[in-house]
């Protein structure tokens, strides 16, 4: 099992009271797993999504990824899970604006040890792979929306993770680009093995997963 | 992608940021490195001018400017060479040596010269003069302790260990550096002074002060040449700080009632409390920058920091720790600060250089050490006043951030 969650309850703290966005999820996925998560708005998708990343901190439960708890890892630990384990692929893309796509990809290897050649080589042949390589200099602004979704895709890849968490990677792209979207990740799924959890608003888009979760008011219902 | 490389690209990304940021400190170091430029090198001329003399107390004509110490006596009014005589005999506590002089300015084959009179054994020639010259005597003696408080007056051991000039015949003159070259003289040469022939004894080194352009010749010579028989513009006494503090310039005054008595340090005290004014307004600006230049930097730190929430929360997504965080501010802080500093100590040198001849007329040059000095205060301010946005920028949560998406 590459990530199981037990118990798992994220409740937010508001002057107007307590939002229960997670309450007591159990789930587990396989390396090589495609999970896609659907729900309505405020059911909880997002909030999921960051506690399986470490980017929060549950109210209740436990997460374990491999062999680390992530509930009770520190800070610094989660960031280091982060950057060797997981990609992201969010809905506004979330590239650095004044990075060239070469170095926007580049950025999660700022860590890596290995020679500054090696990581840019392996940098480009991802950007050839979602067929970015002759944008490699242009500025993500310079892009279309899907060009720039397939970018932060060859950085969520670069450090070669076991897992990609994605949240509407599809939302700000039009159908036919969403399809081209799914079908790299799908790649991605089938070729490297990588654990994909997608949340997603498109039936089409749900139809990808080999695991469907729907949630509703922070609770998996089946 | 190292992250002083990430740091750069997002510097020169909003490089019409920078003024603002850097505007405060780079003027601050800027005004204090003009202002340290102009008293390095006015300290200097003090200390250079006070070097090249000889005694600290002068005895000069009532009425008398001493605006420039140096050139007090130069065509002064004369008083009787007989005061030498009268401070001799009146058996004073602390005069350890005393010269008197007739300057005039003269031509010599057109050329202006100041003839000086002096006698020799009892003239000291300035301590660059003798080094470089070779002349010879007897070192003088000490009659007081070289104490701080001596020394602080001018009464130093190496001034006392100047050699007078022994010997300097009526027909012999001692030449300076400047006169040598126009007049092309060499020592042993014949030199016509207002109609009398005189033999160069010594061609002085340089000394970059008035004496370059002085002719020294025997007093009595100079007195009849010159037409003023018996009298001298100046008495140049060396006396000991202890001997002035207990009024010794009081009894000189009682002894010759009809001159006008002072010392070195009065005359030259203006120019250090001058000095002394420009290092409190140096320090009162360092304190001023600090404030102003580290709150300014900060400030620009922590809107950057603001503006970037978005970027900041998606190198926290990727697995950037907040110590990572913090380094890529303070490494920002810190290029803004060395940026700062370096054209600070442009600002400040170049204004030096330019202004300074015109508005003290002194000739400024480039201090390349207060590079260095402005590079390190200018990055101290800058990182303390980016402590508290970067502390600030780590707080931030991502999360918070990647929802508003
Ligand atoms: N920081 C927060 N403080 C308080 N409440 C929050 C916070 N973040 C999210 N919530 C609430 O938690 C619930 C779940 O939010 P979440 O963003 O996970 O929903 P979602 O399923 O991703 O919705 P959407 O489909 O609109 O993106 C919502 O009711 C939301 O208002
Ligand atoms: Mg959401």
């Amino acid at each position: 099992m590459l990530i199981e969650t037990k118990g798992l309850s994220k409740f937010y703290k508001h002057k107007d009271g307590i939002v229960e966005a997670i309450k007591d999820i159990n789930l587990g996925f396989n390396q090589g797993d495609f999970v896609t998560i659907t729900g309505p708005s405020g059911s909880g998708k997002t909030t999921l999504l960051l506690l399986l990343a470490g980017l929060l901190r549950p109210t209740a439960g436990s997460i374990k990824f491999q062999k680390h708890e992530l509930h009770s890892a520190s800070d610094n630990v989660l960031a280091g899970i982060r950057s060797k384990h997981i990609g992201f692929v969010m809905q506004n893309f979330s590239l650095i604006p004044y990075l060239s796509v070469l170095n926007n990809v580049l950025i999660p290897l700022s860590l890596n040890q290995n020679g500054e050649r090696t990581k840019s080589d392996y940098a480009i042949h991802l950007l050839e792979t979602v067929g970015l390589k002759d944008r490699m200099n242009h500025l993500p602004k310079e892009l279309s929306a899907g060009q720039q979704q397939r970018v932060a895709i060859a950085r969520a890849l670069v450090n070669k993770p076991n897992l990609i968490l994605a949240d509407e990677p599809t939302g700000n792209l039009d159908p036919a680009l969403s399809i081209e979207i799914l079908e790299v990740l799908k790649r991605i799924n089938i070729e490297n093995q990588i654990t994909i959890a997608m949340v997603t608003h498109s039936p089409t888009a749900s139809k990808y997963g080999n695991i469907r979760i729907h949630i509703d008011k922070g609770s998996i219902v089946n | 992608m190292k992250i002083y490389k990430l740091v750069l690209i997002e510097i020169w990304h909003r490089k019409s940021q920078l003024i603002t940021a850097l505007l405060a400190i780079t003027l601050g170091i800027g005004v204090i490195v003009g202002i340290r430029s102009v008293a390095v090198v006015s300290e200097k001329a003090v200390a250079v001018n006070l070097d090249n003399l000889g005694a600290n107390i002068l005895v000069l004509p009532q009425g008398t400017s001493i605006d420039n110490y140096y050139s007090a006596d130069i065509d002064a009014p004369t008083f009787p060479e007989d005061y030498v005589e009268k401070i001799r005999t009146s058996t004073l506590q602390g005069v350890d040596n005393i010269s008197p002089k007739l300057t005039r300015r003269i031509k010599i084959n057109n050329q202006s010269v100041v003839l000086t009179g002096i006698l020799p054994s009892n003239e000291i020639i300035s301590k660059p003069v003798w080094q470089t010259s070779g002349l010879s005597g007897q070192a003088l003696k000490a009659t007081c302790d070289t104490s701080a408080a001596n020394k602080s007056h001018g009464y130093e051991d190496v001034r006392l260990q100047r050699k007078p000039i022994e010997t300097l015949q009526q027909n012999e003159c001692i030449v300076g550096s400047n006169i040598a070259t126009t007049l092309k003289l060499r020592q042993g040469e014949n030199v016509n002074i207002l109609g009398s022939d005189f033999k160069v004894f010594n061609v002085l080194g340089e000394t970059g002060t008035i004496d370059d352009d002085r002719i020294f010749a025997h007093l009595h010579a100079v007195q009849k040449l010159t037409g003023i028989e018996n009298q001298v513009s100046v008495i140049e006494i060396m006396g000991c700080c202890n001997a002035i503090s207990d009024g010794l310039l009081g009894k000189l005054r009682n002894i010759l009632p009809d001159t006008k008595i002072t010392t070195i340090n009065q005359i030259v005290s203006t120019q250090i409390k001058t000095n002394q004014l420009m290092n409190k307004i140096s320090i009162i600006f360092l304190i001023i920058i600090l404030f102003v230049g580290g709150i300014s930097i900060g400030n620009s730190i922590w809107a950057n920091v603001n503006e970037r929430k978005k970027e900041l929360g998606t190198y926290r997504m990727i697995g950037f720790t907040k110590g990572r965080i913090y380094e890529m501010l303070l490494l920002k802080a810190s290029i803004l600060g060395i940026i700062g500093g370096i054209l600070g100590y442009i600002i400040g040198t170049l204004s030096g250089v330019i202004l300074g001849p015109q508005l003290a007329g002194l000739n400024i040059e480039p201090i390349p050490i207060f590079l260095l000095w402005s590079v390190l205060i200018s990055l101290l301010i800058s990182l303390l006043g980016s402590l508290i946005p970067a502390y600030l920028a780590g707080k931030i949560e991502p999360y918070k951030i990647m929802q508003e998406a």
